[in-house]
């Protein structure tokens, strides 16, 4: 269990932009009546969106919203480990540590964030950055990763080294945009490098499986 | 011996993105041919065909999936029928619903209109765990195409049933992965599992009749009834049926993700599809065959293991997800597995007393086991500690804790014993210690 806190300086309040506000009006019609409750992981992840890290005032402002008691949203808002509930780089970067990224070399991710960015948990003193070591991000045939999250998206970066990351982290600094996805040019997601050991016969994409089927097998005895 | 999969005979035919994942291209690519014919064959059919099939649900326990939608009551009462789709993919090791979602999103969003018409639901939710953005992104995208296309919503594929599908998402929890979890975190609570019974086909989401599925089994089925249960049986040894994606990471020369035959031998898979084990099938220490949760295998078992459910299950270990963790001669075991026991201290929910504090424990014991700071006993009081964990929570993230140490213990224990030697040799008070 990972123990979580909310920061020790809040803001005096928090208000939803215009866009945001219609959103969450159209979120609430995906759940039945009286389930509005179940908006309240993307409300407060739209938030922290918003707001880049939740706040005591936001959670109020939510669980009024969805007519919830506070603390309900407080649990929630504490127990998930995507809540940020303290200020974060402006590219918050998220190393994934577990066994098969750690076999491809994640530690020495971690080391270039701890030399580029400073020590893990904190934001660098330009507030460009922050960093911290996660927990398995389901990216493992493209370790090691990291997914950068900021106010505009949240992606991953795959197939690393530790130069390519270092360079990376530059590019970021300095404004320029980078490539999404492995950063093997031999890759172009999960396939294996190089020459592609399935999915090379032509016949799966000229159209002959979209022809119509005359008949489902086994439709038979149930057609009868 | 199975033989290797043909392109002619895999599902997922845009695995890797290299073509489009749009409704147009997924058509051409065979998906939604056929869909209404489907539904028209009505609920039980749907139902016999995946139960025939053989189809044994791809989230990591592998129940049989046409089974567990004939538990949903077979008529709608006074409350609705829900689909709700494990996309919370956490499993380390396991990428494979990912490439479904971001790239062949179409066979899944049918196949939650062909299952949840099966089991009389009209509405179905995809629960994605949070990190996966861009994933739900592709997938809302998809969903956005069917309802344009009339393919569901009211009167989907023009077959009068009405079908709703949402897309909702986590924000960071593994344990959300267990279903019961899953449904309190959509319902807007802590993730925490529920006690079963009842079980979710009784009262799940809301209380109501409920089928958790996982991505993989919902994508599958939609082929399989296409070209029917028969050919989806050809694959693989008997009760273990079909076509699998395979995740294969670490220490190979070309890790990626593959959808190959079940009972493929494990050395073929990596020798077939990944360009082989880093220096070559003897460096070979070590492989977790089916997610972080199983007990992993040393080489000579690997030699011949063949990735099915009974293969892997008679060697002690378990296809699981069927994510293949490959650690070459280079690996310290025990500190790999030392990270495995940390993730699951970090992602206990700490509703169990002994998951809350036997995760901590392992952890703690198994890191200074890996520097050799501990004691011959110590083994024996981990297993202990292992065996009181495993059985005795409310989901099997309990289990899924205590297996990875049991499966090094059961394995590598000499290396453990010996790193506790090495230790103590270079430190000659600790001998003299005892002694006194």
């Amino acid at each position: 269990m990972a123990t979580r806190k909310p920061a020790k300086t809040q803001p005096a309040a928090f208000r939803w932009s215009a866009e945001n506000l219609a959103w969450c009006e159209a979120q609430m019609k995906k759940y039945p009546p009286g389930r509005q409750a179940s908006c309240v992981i993307p409300f407060l992840w739209r938030g922290q969106k918003q707001e880049g890290w939740i706040s005591i005032p936001m959670m109020e402002a939510i669980a009024r919203q969805l007519d919830m008691p506070y603390i309900r949203v407080y649990e929630v808002a504490t127990f998930y480990s995507m809540f940020n509930l303290a200020p974060v780089g402006e590219y918050f970067v998220q190393v994934c540590g577990t066994t098969p990224c750690m076999l491809r070399g994640s530690r020495g991710l971690n080391a270039v964030c701890e030399r580029v960015i400073g020590e893990e948990a904190h934001v660098s003193a330009d507030g460009k950055f922050s960093w911290l070591e996660v927990e398995c991000l389901g990216a493992c045939v493209n370790a090691p990763m990291v997914q950068i999250s900021t106010r505009d998206g949240d992606h991953y970066y795959e197939d690393l080294t530790p130069e390519i990351f270092e360079d990376l982290l530059a590019k970021l600094r300095r404004g320029e945009k980078v490539k999404i996805g492995t950063a093997n040019p031999k890759r172009h997601s999960s396939n294996p490098e190089g020459a592609l050991t399935s999915l090379t016969d032509p016949s799966l994409y000229d159209g002959s499986r979209a022809a119509p089927i005359a008949a489902l097998p086994n439709a038979k005895p149930a057609a009868q | 011996m199975t033989a290797l999969l043909e392109d002619k005979d895999r599902i997922f035919t845009n695995l890797y993105g290299l073509h489009s994942p749009g409704l147009d291209a997924a058509r051409q690519r065979g998906a939604w041919n056929g869909t209404a014919d489907i539904i028209r064959m009505g609920p039980d059919w749907i139902i016999q065909q995946v139960k025939d099939s053989g189809l044994r649900g791809r989230g990591g326990a592998g129940f049989p999936t046409g089974l567990k939608w004939s538990f949903m009551p077979k008529e709608v009462k006074d409350r609705p029928h829900y689909l709700v789709v494990n996309a919370d993919e956490s499993e380390p090791g396991t990428c494979k619903d990912r490439d479904i979602m971001r790239h062949d999103p179409h066979l899944l969003v049918e196949g939650c209109l062909i299952a949840s018409f099966a089991m009389k639901a009209n509405a179905c939710y995809v629960y994605l765990r949070g990190e996966y953005v861009d994933e739900r992104i592709a997938l809302q995208k998809a969903v956005d195409e069917a309802y344009a296309a009339g393919l569901i919503g009211k009167n989907a594929c023009g077959t009068g049933f009405d079908f709703d599908l949402y897309v909702h998402h986590g924000a960071g929890a593994y344990i959300c992965g267990e279903e019961t979890a899953l449904l309190e975190s959509l319902e807007g609570k802590k993730g925490q599992p529920r006690l079963k019974p009842p079980f979710p086909a009784g009262a799940g989401l809301y209380g109501c009749p409920t089928t958790v599925n996982n991505v993989e089994s919902i994508a599958v089925a939609p082929t399989i009834i296409r070209r029917g249960a028969q050919w989806f049986r050809k694959f693989g040894r008997d009760n273990n049926a079909g076509t699998k994606i395979f995740c294969i990471s670490g220490h190979v020369n070309r890790p990626c993700n593959v959808e190959e035959a079940m009972s493929i031998p494990l050395r073929t898979l990596i020798d077939r599809h990944c360009g082989g084990v880093r220096g070559g099938w003897e460096n070979l220490k070590a492989v977790i065959p089916g997610g972080s949760s199983v007990p992993l295998l040393p080489k000579h078992v690997c030699d011949d293991v063949l990735m099915d459910f009974d293969a892997l299950r008679d060697v002690k270990s378990g296809l699981g997800t069927a994510a293949v963790i490959v650690m070459d001669q280079s690996t310290d075991v025990v500190r790999a597995i030392a990270r495995i026991s940390y993730f699951y201290k970090h992602e206990s929910c700490g509703q169990c007393t002994p998951c809350r504090e036997g995760t901590g424990w392992m952890w703690r014991v198994l890191e200074r086991m890996a520097e050799g700071n501990a004691e011959t006993a110590e083994i024996d009081r981990l297993l202990d500690v292992a065996g009181q964990v495993e059985g005795h929570t409310i989901c099997a993230l309990g289990d899924a804790a205590a297996w990875p140490v049991q499966g090094l213990i059961r394995h590598f224990r000499g290396e453990i014993e010996e790193r506790i030697n090495r230790y103590r040799a270079d430190r000659r008070h600790v001998a003299v210690a005892a002694a006194e």
